[in-house]
């Protein structure tokens, strides 16, 4: 098995899958990655860590239902698997254990 | 949906569903689908469909790509024996269409196969060394003060001497020097033999192997001479000549090797090379200029450079060295590199060159009219074929039925135009065969170039070249027929647009003939061209003078002689012809401070009579005196001006002194201006120098007589009473100026036979249209007919689209023609004729006759057929 530790943006990704619920197809993901983030999200981008993500079996897709917005196309659904919650959960776990550590720490005296 | 809203551009699209993986196609066209909308929203429908574009190029990453499908590819192979046998029958049941196709396809890949093994000859020069990839030849770069420099393929031979210790990372050198010419004399026979001389490294840096002999120490001392098998043939009888001794002179030579003949494609020809250290002793020796750095006309260096060996220490080398040389020099600065051995037979133009070279941009010229003859066939082809696609439709709706893919329609027509070319390539392998020995004997400087023989790569790059012309051919009719529809085509054959692709094939036509008017009338105007070149007033009379190249006999004697035959009118000597290219300069001084390079010729008091100059002012040379007593010049008008002597008039300019070589020479005569060149070059100044006697020029007799042939056969036994040796040289002088634009004539006749291919092939493509629009006609001429339409109104239906195209043809052709002459080939030349209407015009008008009188014939034929019998048929 690939390995399955998670990128950065494969976390965002997958995260947003999971905050999307029902509604994560490539599209949605994006405006939503966009809105969280500030940053822009490539549709190109966001396509090949999906593809990803589902080759190391974080995530699965299915076909929905065909619209005329879409000229006719299905879209694509995502969905979090079990092997993903469990990274997600781990990769939270090991930022708030670093967290945790850090003595003193405010925003204030850095700026 | 209508045009209300906008589209994605459809072949974006089309290119995402070929490349794509069939499991991401479907919701990634989607997405960009939806990316799209909202762009045209945002940004407007343009910047939409360039987002898509991009967009879609973008996805094209490995694991958005298609993987070969193993069963679909492999399926082609299980339906070779298929395609085979359909292309058979289609060929045996078409034989017109067949005919048409596979001549035009043969006629015209030969000329590619021409230019196949003309490019691969000139490729394989020079191939033979063994060191090839690491020869360089020292070119020279030679500028004289207020002139323009002058690239030279020789150099000096004091290079030779500096180099090893100059130049750094060299393996070996050899110096080469042209020129020895003489009669070697064996026992009592006696040859006239030209001759290279070669220092003893000469074997070393090339690999011309012996038959007998030492190479290391062949060329070593002075006076020894290593023979070709053919010389050694031609002086001892046999190649068995080591240690025999020739004489030059009152000098004898030994023979101290024998080497096999030079190969053909060798840009070094030699008949017998004789020790580089006979040159030193015999000049080098006496005249202090032979080791001038200056003295760079007559030498060539070749070095070798270490197996991984550079260039580029050598280069700075080189120039380090020029530079310190050229301290020593005053008015001139010579400058020296290296040249690889490959570029020497197709590389820059360099002066003093020896062997062949053939210039990269003839090459390409040729290359591109067999491409254009080629493409011209293939258009034929996809004419044709697409023509005929209601016959064949029905084929492949029932192999799209069966469960043909695309892909299999699409492999078939190709694959089917493939054979089909192959099957002409056996034709045009017989055709090439032909054109093959013409080419050779086109003139006799091609032959010296090519041997145009076979070999395993060129038989293999005409396998390609007919697979290539196959798929450019098949392509367009293999598209076509992989998009039609199976189901439509079953339903309504007849529902097939027949003439949907009526425009490309309008636009082939029209290409073609438009490619053959180009053609012919370049050929008609470049030959009134070249004719007008031939008849040019040149400002004297070359008629019936009769050139003859001395070889430094008793010339008085023979004059004496051959001015006794009746027929001879007049003789002169001179020591260059005119008017043919060769040029021979001396700087001239008028007022102080001021000096001309100008051209001059030679000659004896009869010059002018016998070549019919005329002056304007003076007389002929009137003092003879003896060699290096000379005190009169004859000029031209363009001296004058050079020098604003008496203010340009030719009466004041008589008696003014000029220098010529150092020498104070007085104006006796002025020449009205006349071509001392070619066309090319403009008149310059010129002037004649008086001269008793020329050993080694040109005795010129003026001839009137009925029977040139049996004077010539006179003057021939005359020489042959003066000189044993050499064979008499005689030539015509308008047949010399004929050979000066010898070029010109091959070039005429190269394009004028690519004009004829073309028409031919154009015009049989025409005709095949013609037959099938006149067969699918038929019905409705018929009908016409019947309805009461005349003969003369049905051929005029018929023709009116053909004429059309043809008018259109011409249109574009001849103004492009005229332009093509009037701005690129005639700027080369200073002096030239008008470009002909009349030629222009006639050539086009020819092939349009040609083409409408097939038309015609056709279009009556389908016109005269009694309407009775087509009709009961249905």
């Amino acid at each position: 098995m690939k390995g399955t530790n998670l990128g950065e943006f494969e976390e965002l990704v997958l995260l947003t899958i999971a905050a999307l619920g029902q509604e994560a197809y490539s599209v949605a993901i994006c405006d939503e990655l966009e809105r969280y983030t500030g940053r822009s999200a490539k549709l190109g981008v966001v396509h090949a860590v999906l593809n990803r993500l589902e080759e190391k079996s974080l995530s699965k897709s299915y076909l929905g239902d065909a619209s005329a917005t879409r000229g006719g196309k299905r879209k694509r659904f995502y969905e979090v698997t079990h092997a993903g919650k469990v990274a997600l959960t781990r990769a939270k776990e090991v930022r708030e254990n670093i967290w945790r550590n850090i003595p003193g720490f405010n925003l204030e005296g850095s700026i | 949906m209508k045009e209300t809203t906008p589209r994605p551009p459809k072949w974006a699209t089309d290119f995402l569903r070929w490349y794509c993986r069939p499991g991401l196609a479907e919701d990634l066209e989607g997405d960009l689908f939806e990316y799209f909308t909202r762009n045209v929203r945002n940004k407007g429908a343009r910047r939409a469909r360039l987002i898509y574009i991009i967009d879609v190029i973008k996805f094209l990453r490995p694991y958005t790509i298609r993987k070969i499908d193993p069963l679909t590819f492999l399926s082609h192979f299980f339906m070779i024996g298929s395609y085979l046998k359909t292309s058979r029958r289609s060929l045996v049941r078409n034989k017109l269409f067949s005919m048409i196709n596979i001549i035009g396809l043969a006629v015209s890949m030969s000329v590619g196969l021409l230019v196949i093994s003309i490019v691969s000859d000139q490729l394989a020069y020079d191939d033979f060394h063994e060191k090839k990839d690491r020869i360089y030849r020292v070119i020279t770069r030679f500028q004289n003060d207020g002139q323009s420099p002058i690239n030279l393929a020789s150099t000096s031979v004091k290079v030779a001497q500096r180099i090893p210790d100059a130049v750094p990372g060299i393996e070996n050198f050899t110096v080469m020097r042209t020129g020895f010419s003489g009669d070697a004399q064996v026992g009592q026979n006696i040859f006239p033999i030209e001759a290279t001389w070669a220092d003893q490294s000469f074997f070393k840096v090339f690999t011309f192997p012996l038959i007998a002999g030492d190479p290391a120490t062949a060329l070593k001392e002075p006076y020894s001479l290593v023979l070709t098998a053919k010389t050694a043939e031609k002086l001892f009888g046999s190649t068995d000549a080591i240690g025999r001794t020739v004489r030059f002179d009152s000098l004898d030579y030994q023979v101290t090797g024998i080497a096999k003949d030079v190969p053909h494609l060798s840009h070094i020809r030699f008949d017998a090379l004789i020790s580089f250290a006979s040159a030193d002793a015999l000049i080098g020796k006496k005249d202090n200029n032979f080791y001038a750095w200056n003295s760079v006309w007559s030498n060539y260096v070749y070095i070798t450079v270490p197996k991984g060996g550079s260039t580029a220490g050598m280069q700075r080398a080189l120039n380090k060295l020029s530079a310190a040389e050229n301290k020593a020099l005053q008015t001139a600065k010579v400058t020296v590199s290296l040249q690889p051995l490959h570029d020497i037979a197709m590389g820059q133009d360099l002066s003093n060159n020896i062997g062949p070279k053939t210039n990269p941009m003839i090459l390409w010229a040729l290359g591109g009219l067999a491409f254009v003859i080629i493409l011209s066939a293939c258009f034929n082809y996809t004419n044709l074929s697409i023509a005929r696609s209601l016959r064949r439709a029905r084929e492949v709706g029932v192999r799209k039925l069966i469960g043909a893919h695309r892909s299999h329609v699409l492999g078939q027509f190709i694959a089917e135009a493939v054979m089909i070319a192959l099957l002409a390539l056996l034709f045009s392998f017989g055709l090439y065969a032909f054109l093959r020995t013409e080419f050779l004997s086109l003139d006799k400087h091609i032959a010296q170039l090519f041997t145009l023989n076979l070999s395993l790569v060129t038989v293999l790059c005409f396998i390609a070249l007919a697979a290539v012309t196959g798929i450019l051919a098949g392509v367009l009719p293999a598209l076509f027929f992989s998009k039609i529809s199976a189901l439509s085509v079953m339903k309504d054959s007849g529902g097939l647009k027949l003439f949907k692709r009526i425009g490309l094939r309008k636009t082939l036509i029209v290409v073609q003939y438009v490619l053959s008017l180009i053609f012919i009338a370049t050929t008609m105007v470049g030959y009134g061209q070249y004719k007008g070149f031939l008849n040019f007033d040149l400002g004297f009379s070359t008629e019936n003078v009769l050139n003859i190249k001395l070889r430094g006999e008793e010339a008085d004697a023979l004059k004496k002689e051959l001015a006794e035959l009746p027929e001879v009118k007049g003789i002169s000597t001179s020591r260059m012809i005119t008017s043919v290219g060769s040029f021979y300069g001396e700087t001239v001084k008028y007022n102080p401070g001021d000096s001309a390079l100008v051209w001059h010729n030679t000659v004896d008091e009869n010059y002018i009579p016998v070549h019919q100059h005329k002056l304007l002012a003076g007389t002929n040379f009137k003092l003879r005196p003896e060699k290096g007593k000379e005190s009169e010049v004859i000029v031209n008008q363009q001296v004058l001006k050079r020098f604003n002597i008496a203010g340009q008039d030719p009466q004041k300019a008589l008696g003014e002194l000029i220098t010529v070589g150092g020498k104070k020479l007085a104006i006796v005569g002025v020449l009205k201006d006349f071509h001392y060149g070619t066309m090319e070059s403009k008149i310059d100044p010129v002037m004649l120098l008086y001269s008793a006697s020329e050993p080694s020029g040109y005795l010129n007799l003026k001839i009137t007589s009925g029977d040139l042939e049996a004077t010539i056969e006179k003057v021939e036994n005359i020489w042959k009473k003066f000189d044993k040796v050499h064979t008499l040289e005689a030539r015509f002088y308008d047949d010399q100026i004929q050979e000066a634009y010898s070029q010109f004539s091959v070039m005429i006749k190269i394009v004028g036979f690519i004009a004829f291919l073309a028409i031919c092939i154009a015009s049989l493509g025409l005709f095949g249209m013609v037959v099938f629009t006149t067969e699918t006609k038929l019905k409705e001429i018929s009908i016409r007919k019947v309805l009461g339409a005349s003969q003369a109104g049905l051929v005029f239906l018929l023709c009116r689209n053909f004429l059309l195209l043809l008018a259109i043809s011409a249109a574009v052709a001849l103004p492009v023609t005229y332009v093509l002459f009037d701005q690129i080939f005639l700027t080369k030349f200073v002096y030239h004729q008008p470009i002909g209407m009349i030629e222009l015009v006639s050539g086009a008008i020819a092939v349009m006759l040609l083409a409408l009188l097939m038309i015609s014939w056709q279009t009556a034929k389908a016109a005269r057929s009694n309407p009775a019998e087509i009709l009961k048929s249905e």
